[in-house]
């Protein structure tokens, strides 16, 4: 039963599901710790600089597991889907080569020069460094989300015998999805940041942690996150009429639309019933799928009746759908009545804090949760219309994937409690010990960039 | 634009692999080293040891990436068959490299109490790492199949490897270390290069034997005159580092970088030999690089990317190595 598809289908999500929990953090937070770089180069006040200090250790840690876990994806293609390169190698060849020239490289020379040159090369070039790490981090989102995209809807092709040909690379850059899931990402990327930074620093705040940074990135955070939450519920709604355009049975599937009617409701929850063809328990809001969807209240959307074979397990899609959407609502409310709690009194409530502390990796669950809408979505393809996934699979014995897949399993289990402990352990650490203690004699900083204002506290009204 | 036709194509991106393989042998093959033989019964010195790779390792695993992405992108009927045959120890390279890679970080992260577990786990990520790739590179040299010969042979090659990036790391220590760690390095390094050594005999010897396409070329005037300078030039960087080891430390540190820059020589005359036992077959005795080499457009377009962005890599990566110039005692974490 579990034979070497399903195996490798189970190995992939794996793998890629536990990558794609650190780039998710990398992206956003390497732009944060510019912008922190950035207020320290002028204001100079140590605030900016311990703020950096804490976030920089969360960054290398982050980056070091996404590095470690994308080495196994560049070896999976060949080892579980050599068909996937044998079909269209020559359209992902390239995208994924310039990754690696433009992105891999970059980010990780320059991380050693970020990490280990603070005081071995001139401050400009620290924050120049800063700066391309958080630069290739977004490269490398930019050519891995135009071979996903190309995959959900491939253009600028031509088959010949049964292999993808290169017609016309700006349509395959440019692919009809590209431009939606791209910038979907990457505020999924900003608000994963904003709430990891707020869920540790509130956790230092209730930890009795009474320095100036840990408010500081808090607030940050926060107001940064009442920004990007309601527009990524704008761009969600860009990306999903999108999708309705390019792969209506993924939208049929997350709407939970067996049947084509007009005037859909919107099912808010119900166990979809594939055996049945129907919605078991549904709640529902009448015409309000159709009136999202197509802008018109008796608009017509196609239901799953009409790919038959040709359509996603609608189950997994339809709940990770509601899972993603829940916790984006809830990051939603989260920003702004914490927000509205800071400009008005200046400090929030214990119990914000709290809710803040657990809602630490909320935006790993929504972004999980998204990919596995989009992923499963364009299943039974691997390359929508073009791959079918069991026609790019290997044919190493399934024992042998069974093994491998036992073994990732379990690391990526132990990586994961260990990276967990590990953020909390650091903050922990932070509350007792100052970093960037100027008070500190012979420290490195005080002699060569002496300043005179050692108090935490004095200067940072101004610089806030 | 006529000379880049589909044959030239393969053969430059043959060359470009080989060139990512090489580099990545080099460059990880220090850090791993330095990984292998880290000093489990000294903290001080393991801090030393690992800040002098900090700021390189991760750019210097990415040539891994690109050495299996351009398999992948401009061979990939080779990049699968290869990757087909050695799956799992594959996987075990994976293993270690993951372990090792976030071992860097968490041993500076967590607790002090549990500091010492990372750096074991450190230890047996590279010597994993290591083991794998030799192993793989032993079943290639093999022809890519598994029989008891086979295996033993690779388990060979395992130790030789795993001997030469110990002995590449600790060159690499003298010239970045002082003191007692670096008389320590120099010791370790001499026992590792003894290792290499026999490991290089042994190879070259069966090398020929199981592979026909080899023999040839060793043994074929005129070219196998010009070849044989190969061998000679390697087993010379090995006398001339063993005469260099007895005599270091000098004064004023001279001389600390020469045993890695003959370790440099003794890989790049290795991954020669290596390389022309094989051409022009990238999978052994199978596919040619010309057989399997992706469409020439495909390839065209990643040839002008990586002339314009290759030069840059090497500029920024050399500006980081003179950015991280001299010891590394002093090189502090943020």
């Amino acid at each position: 039963m579990l034979d070497t598809l399903i195996l490798s289908r189970i190995q992939f999500a794996a793998n890629i599901s536990f990558h794609i929990l650190f780039p998710t953090i990398t992206i956003a937070l390497g732009w944060l710790l510019f912008y922190f770089k950035v207020r320290f180069d002028i204001s100079k006040h140590p605030v900016w600089m311990r703020a950096y200090r804490f976030w920089v250790k969360v960054f290398a840690l982050t980056f070091a597991l996404g590095v470690v876990s994308g080495i196994t994806m560049s070896f999976q293609f060949g080892t579980n889907w050599p068909g996937f390169m044998e079909s269209i190698g020559n359209i992902a060849g390239p995208l994924l080569a310039y990754e690696i020239l433009t992105a891999f490289f970059l980010e990780a020379t320059m991380l050693g020069i970020m990490l280990f040159g603070f005081h071995k090369v001139p401050r400009w070039v620290h924050s120049l460094a800063t700066f391309l790490v958080a630069l290739g981090t977004t490269f490398s989102a930019f050519w891995i989300l135009v071979l996903n995209s190309w995959m959900q809807t491939p253009a600028g092709f031509e088959m010949i015998d049964g292999v993808a040909h290169a017609t016309d690379w700006w349509a395959i850059i440019f692919n009809p999805s590209f431009p939606y899931r791209f910038i979907h990402m990457l505020l999924a990327s900003g608000l994963t940041v904003c709430f990891l930074v707020a869920g540790i620093s509130a956790y230092r705040l209730l930890k009795g942690d009474n320095k100036k940074a840990p408010k500081l990135t808090l607030k940050t955070a926060l107001l940064s996150a009442a920004i990007l939450a309601p527009t990524q519920v704008l761009v969600g709604d860009f990306h999903g009429l999108n999708t309705l355009e390019h792969q209506p049975q993924k939208i049929a599937a997350m709407e939970g639309i067996w049947h084509t009617e007009k005037g859909a409701p919107l099912v808010l929850f119900a166990i979809p019933d594939e055996e049945t063809q129907q919605n078991r328990f549904a709640i529902e809001i009448p015409k309000l799928a159709s009136l999202i969807l197509t802008h018109d209240a008796n608009g017509e959307l196609k239901g799953l009746n009409e790919f038959e074979g040709e359509h996603p397990p609608v189950a997994p899609v339809f709940y990770s759908f509601r899972v993603m959407v829940g916790m984006g609502m809830l990051m939603l409310l989260m920003a702004w009545w914490g927000s509205y709690q800071l400009l008005r009194k200046k400090n929030l409530a214990p119990l914000q804090l709290k809710v803040l502390v657990g809602m630490t990796f909320s935006g790993w669950v929504a972004t999980l949760a998204g990919w596995y809408v989009t992923e499963i979505g364009r299943q039974p393809y691997l390359v929508y219309g073009v791959l079918k996934t069991r026609d790019a699979v290997t044919t190493v014995p399934g024992e042998h994937v069974a093994m491998t897949l036992t073994m990732y399993l379990l690391l990526y289990v132990v990586l994961l409690v260990a990276y967990i402990k590990t953020l909390f352990w650091l903050a922990n650490r932070a509350v007792e010990v100052e970093e960037y203690d100027l008070t500190r004699p012979g420290l490195v900083e005080n002699r060569s960039q002496p300043l005179q204002d050692n108090s935490p506290d004095t200067r940072t009204g101004a610089a806030l | 634009m006529s000379l880049l036709t589909a044959e030239n194509l393969a053969l430059i991106f043959g060359g470009l692999t080989a060139l990512s393989i090489l580099l990545y042998a080099i460059l990880d093959g220090y850090d791993l080293g330095v990984g292998i033989t880290l000093p489990m019964a000294n903290e001080p010195w393991r801090d030393t040891a690992i800040a002098s790779i900090g700021p390189f390792w991760d750019a210097n695993e990415t040539w891994l990436v690109l050495a299996v992405g351009l398999l992948l992108v401009a061979f990939p009927a080779a990049h699968s068959a290869i990757l087909h045959a050695l799956y799992l120890p594959a996987a075990l390279l994976l293993l270690g490299l993951i372990l090792r890679g976030v071992a860097f970080d968490f041993r500076a992260k967590v607790k002090a109490s549990r500091k010492t577990r990372w750096d074991y786990t450190f230890k047996a990520g590279s010597v994993l790492a290591t083991f794998s790739q030799g192993f793989m590179l032993g079943i290639y040299v093999m022809g890519l199949e598994y029989t008891s010969g086979s295996i033993i042979f690779a388990c060979f090659s395992g130790f030789c490897v795993t001997a030469a990036y110990a002995m590449i790391g600790n060159a690499w220590l003298i010239g970045k270390t002082s003191g007692e760690l670096q008389l320590h390095a120099i010791r370790q390094c001499k026992i590792a290069g003894v290792l290499t050594l026999s490991g290089i005999l042994a190879v070259s010897t069966i090398n020929p034997l199981v592979n026909a396409n080899a023999l040839q070329v060793w043994t074929e005037p005129p070219m196998a005159y010009l070849y044989a300078a190969i061998p000679l030039l390697c087993f010379a960087m090995f006398i001339i580092g063993y005469l260099a080891l007895k005599r270091l430390p000098l004064p004023q540190d001279h001389g600390a970088w020469l045993p890695f820059a003959i370790c440099n020589i003794i890989f790049i005359c290795s991954f020669l030999g290596l390389a022309l036992s094989f051409y022009p077959f990238v999978v052994p005795n199978q596919l040619t690089l010309y057989q399997a080499a992706s469409s020439r457009e495909s390839l065209l377009i990643i040839f002008w990317g990586a002339v314009v962005v290759i030069p840059v890599i090497i500029g920024y990566t050399a500006l980081a190595y003179y950015a991280f110039r001299g010891k590394a005692d002093g090189l502090k974490y943020y």
